[in-house]
């Protein structure tokens, strides 16, 4: 076991997550006879969650600050007909099509920001009202049609890398973008030891990283055999890519910039992250600005995926952008989130969906055992607050020897609750 | 025994040696009190003395069992489960936090959780009966249907006290009961105290402000460092606030200071004329006037007792963090500045840190390294990007340089202890690189080895040349750690004092009343 927290190192809050997803893939693999992970089902698993990831991204930066949005799927909807209307009656080419989407997202952000962050109303109350007030206007510029949209934009939800290069049997992009992920997290995580070398930490043994590239790597090559190896004309889609590249970016985001760390701090503990200097308005703002960005994309790629609009798009994906994000180990108070761990979270929800669907399980039955496996979640959670504010994730690691994690220190609380009665 | 009331014991209430311990602290040691029918017995002690637990302890807040000792009252052994069981006895406390909701009307606060009922429906025609007697009672003349928020704190006060009475209290215990009050209605209310006691009502009273215990107790206990240390009879000992201070402050000074030698500069931080209001009353001012200065390379004390406005000052001074700026002028090295945000203060070269460090200093989520850059990023970070290998050199620095003790820098701030949080929170601050630090309370809850290793560091930064301001209840901490010393009351700059005019009992005088000092 000491080697496993080894192996994962200080990351073990996500690990956790990846533990549940793999066992997860194990399970259903083992009781699908094999059809779980073949090309087309791993394909199609993607395609149809790679919007409500997309909102799990953003959704776990507006609860890490402490709010919530309730309002993505409606954003989503209205973003997706304004873009098809504009195609249909402006005539704009895609390229234009998707600025003009984000633009409006953008415009319907600032406007629930400006109520969250500086008007003051709980984030709760602003996007259940945008929630009424875009899924009205979806219906009312749409007239409750279906808009269609051509074939260039619906490349966005439903095309994969092409063709190119010589028949070697496998689909040469996606070969090509697997061998650089895998290069990019060898060089990463030598690069990482390095400089941790250099500064005078501590850094597991050698032979710690190693098993851990190859277990990463491998992951990544089969992933990659899965993809280049699907019915012609399929391969890596590109909602996939899409998605690959926001989880790179706003994991860096929330990791390494200043607006990350703002973000945290706001979440974390507000008075302190103001009394530092951290202007908490402006944090809220964008945060909740992001959010709505973002979902206008996801409502994009569902329409490029569905080939049209309606006036139903996005019901009830808040929900599930949610529920991605709490199982990946968000706090319900804020502060706490990671942005790997909420596709983790999205994952093991897709999962779940997809091998019950495998197994011919209900839609009754699906959505009763999705509706535990959130509960459990954050009852965990909010169990584990209560016991001195530890993550699911955390509690998860208990069986791997960490179980001192992050215990509150005792003596010092309650003199300081002594000192603050007399 | 003047006046005995009845021919039993005229005891109403002996707590005889409580103890209370908390994991770690024995927050009481072996208290005794006597209360006698009919009286007004004043407790007083420093800020942390115990007062408060020990009212705690009597009212059942801290259930039997959890403490060591007997509670005797009415001539009774007591074992009081909770507050309730208290109440029925007739023990009622106020606490110094008013618990009245404010959107109900004076009656429903009257009877809440006491409604009369008739046929399992409340009586209200009954209850604003009873109510109006009851107001009549405490001399407030009020609609009973007014709600709670639309009168004054004042008036709410003699709420509570109503509300005591139609529990038919015996004993009333009042925690600081003008902490908030102007000077017109602190009187009324000491005024109605009294006339309780002619009814027959014992009141027992915690209060900071000596003038008043001198002006309506009968008898003072003392209390320090969780021990009761005498009873005053106030006529028959002849009890003046300069006997009461003796008691609070009477213990042996160690020596828990390191050497220092100051060099002291010239002055480079003025606040003149400073005003500000409170953030929710509109009249209240919690800055009257203020007006101090800083010198290079000095240390400087703000002391003053809980509530009278020393981290309202600081706060409001920092970037206006704290209640509705009125008027006032900063000036650093003789130039006017303006600080609107905690931003700008930064940037204008302050720092403070926090008397509450879990609720206002702290991201308790955060990891050392995290929390020590948290106040100066920028000067860690490229464009938007934050350099991770500098934030662990910089942490790791200041882990070393102010003996942080904890295996690593990626290590919880949640996990360490209070002294060390302490030590995070100062290198935070320290990294921001300010002229002035504003330190309010910077011991509180750290045991006295890592508070010398604080003062130590305090008088670094003095040495280095910077300004600081040390906020502390604790007036041995302010005497042996700094240059001069400000004494408040009640929102005012009531004196200041060189290190070596100034003595626990001067300080005292200067932070329970209004009158300036020579």
């Amino acid at each position: 076991m000491n080697a496993l927290k080894k192996l994962f190192g200080g990351n073990t809050r996500q690990f956790g997550m990846i533990f549940a997803l793999v066992a997860l893939v194990i399970f259903f693999q083992i009781f699908t006879s094999g059809r779980t992970l073949t090309p087309g089902n791993v394909i199609n698993l993607f395609n149809g969650n790679s919007y409500i990831l997309i909102l799990a991204i953003g959704m776990v930066l507006v609860i890490i600050a402490g709010h919530i949005d309730l309002s993505v799927g409606s954003v989503a909807a209205f973003v997706g007909i304004s873009v098809a209307l504009a195609i249909r009656d402006w005539h704009l080419p895609w390229y234009a099509a998707v600025l003009f989407g984000l633009l409006l997202g953008a415009l319907i952000g600032a406007w629930q920001g400006f109520w969250t962050a500086y008007v003051g109303i709980p984030a709760f109350i602003v996007t259940l009202a945008g929630m009424l007030l875009f899924r009205g206007f979806n219906q009312f510029v749409g007239k409750s049609n279906t808009v269609p949209v051509p074939e260039d934009f619906q490349f966005l939800g439903s095309g994969y890398l092409p063709e190119v290069g010589p028949k070697t049997g496998f689909n040469n992009l996606t070969v090509l973008l697997g061998l650089i992920a895998v290069a990019f997290v060898i060089i990463s995580e030598i690069r990482a030891r390095r400089t941790a070398q250099a500064l005078g930490a501590e850094v597991p043994e050698t032979w710690v990283m190693i098993t851990k590239l190859v277990l990463i790597n491998a992951a990544i090559l089969y992933a990659t055999y899965l993809f280049a190896t699907g019915r012609t004309g399929t391969s890596f889609p590109i909602p996939g890519l899409i998605l690959a590249v926001l989880v790179l970016i706003y994991g860096f985001i929330s990791a390494k910039t200043v607006i990350g760390r703002h973000i945290y701090a706001v979440g974390g503990n507000r008075h302190a992250a103001e009394l530092s200097g951290v202007q908490s308005k402006k944090v809220n703002f964008m945060v909740m600005m992001n959010m709505s960005i973002l979902a206008g994309l996801a409502g994009m790629i569902f329409v490029g995926r569905s080939t049209a609009s309606g006036p139903f798009d996005g019901v009830g994906w808040e929900l599930d952008a949610i529920a991605a994000v709490f199982i990946g180990g968000a706090a319900v108070t804020g502060g706490v989130g990671t942005v790997i761990g909420s596709i983790v979270g999205g994952l093991v929800m897709a999962v779940l969906n997809n091998g019950l669907q495998l197994l011919g399980v209900g839609a009754d039955l699906t959505q009763i055992i999705k509706g535990l496996v959130l509960l459990a979640a954050v009852a965990f959670d909010v169990y584990n607050k209560t016991q001195g504010k530890k993550s699911i994730i955390g509690m998860m690691m208990k069986n791997f020897g960490r179980s001192s994690e992050n215990a509150p220190d005792e003596t010092t609380s309650t003199k300081e609750v002594i000192s603050k009665e007399a | 025994m003047s006046t005995p009331i009845t021919h039993q014991d005229p005891i109403l209430l002996e707590m005889r040696s409580i103890t209370k311990e908390f994991p770690g602290v024995k927050a009481l040691s072996d208290v005794s009190l006597r209360v006698k029918v009919g009286e007004i017995h004043a407790i007083c002690g420093e800020n942390g003395a115990g007062k408060s637990t020990l009212m705690k302890v009597l009212s059942g807040v801290y259930p039997y069992g959890s403490y060591d000792g007997d509670i005797v009252y009415q001539a009774e052994v007591q074992q009081f489960r909770d507050i309730r069981a208290s109440e029925q006895a007739g023990i009622v406390i106020i606490h110094q936090e008013l618990a009245l909701i404010p959107e109900l009307s004076i009656t429903e606060n009257i009877f809440l959780g006491n409604e009369p009922v008739r046929r399992g429906i409340i009586d209200w025609a009954e209850a604003r009966k009873r109510s109006i007697e009851l107001l009549a009672r405490v001399g407030l003349r009020e609609n009973p249907d007014t709600p709670i928020k639309e009168i004054g704190v004042g008036k709410q006060q003699l709420v509570e006290i109503a509300k005591a009475l139609n529990k038919s209290v015996k004993l009333l215990i009042l925690d600081e009961p003008t902490a908030a009050l102007n000077e017109s209605d602190s009187q009324h209310l000491l005024d109605l105290i009294l006339g309780l006691k002619g009814r027959g009502i014992t009141s027992i009273m915690i209060s900071h402000k000596l003038n008043e215990i001198e002006q309506i107790a009968d008898e003072i206990t003392i209390i320090r460092d969780g021990k009761s240390i005498e009873t005053l009879n106030v006529k028959e000992d002849g009890v003046d606030e300069d006997r009461i201070i003796k008691g609070m402050v009477g213990r042996t000074l160690e020596s828990r200071f390191p050497d220092h030698t100051p060099t002291i500069g010239e002055v480079f931080f003025e606040v003149k004329d400073w005003n500000v209001g409170h953030p929710q009353i509109q009249d209240r001012l919690v800055c009257k006037n203020s007006n101090f200065h800083v010198r290079r390379g000095e240390i400087v004390g703000f002391a003053g007792l809980m509530g009278a406005g020393r981290t309202e000052l600081a706060r409001s001074v920092f970037g206006h963090s704290y209640g509705r700026f009125i008027s006032g002028q900063v000036y650093k090295d003789g130039k006017p500045i303006t600080m609107r945000s905690v931003r700008q203060a930064i940037d204008a070269g302050l720092g403070y840190v926090t008397e509450d460090r879990k609720s206002l200093g702290l991201n308790l989520l955060d990891d050392i390294k995290t929390t020590t850059v948290s106040a100066n990023l920028k000067k860690i970070s490229r464009g938007m990007v934050v350099d991770t290998n500098k934030e662990f050199m910089v942490a790791e620095q200041y882990r070393k340089s102010l003996r942080t003790k904890t295996p690593s820098v990626e290590e919880g701030v949640s996990k360490l202890s209070g002294g060390n949080q302490q030590k995070v929170v100062l290198a935070k601050w320290m990294f921001t690189d300010p002229d002035l630090l504003i330190l309010d309370e910077p011991t509180r809850g750290i045991d006295v080895g890592a508070k010398y290793e604080i003062y130590g560091i305090i008088q670094d930064l003095a040495n280095q040349g910077k300004g600081v301001i040390v906020i502390s209840s604790e007036l041995p901490e302010l005497l042996g750690l700094s240059d001069r010393i400000y004494t408040i009351f009640e929102g005012s700059i009531t004196g200041v004092l060189n290190k070596d005019e100034a003595s626990q009992e001067s300080l005292m005088k200067l932070m329970t009343s209004s009158r300036k000092a020579a």
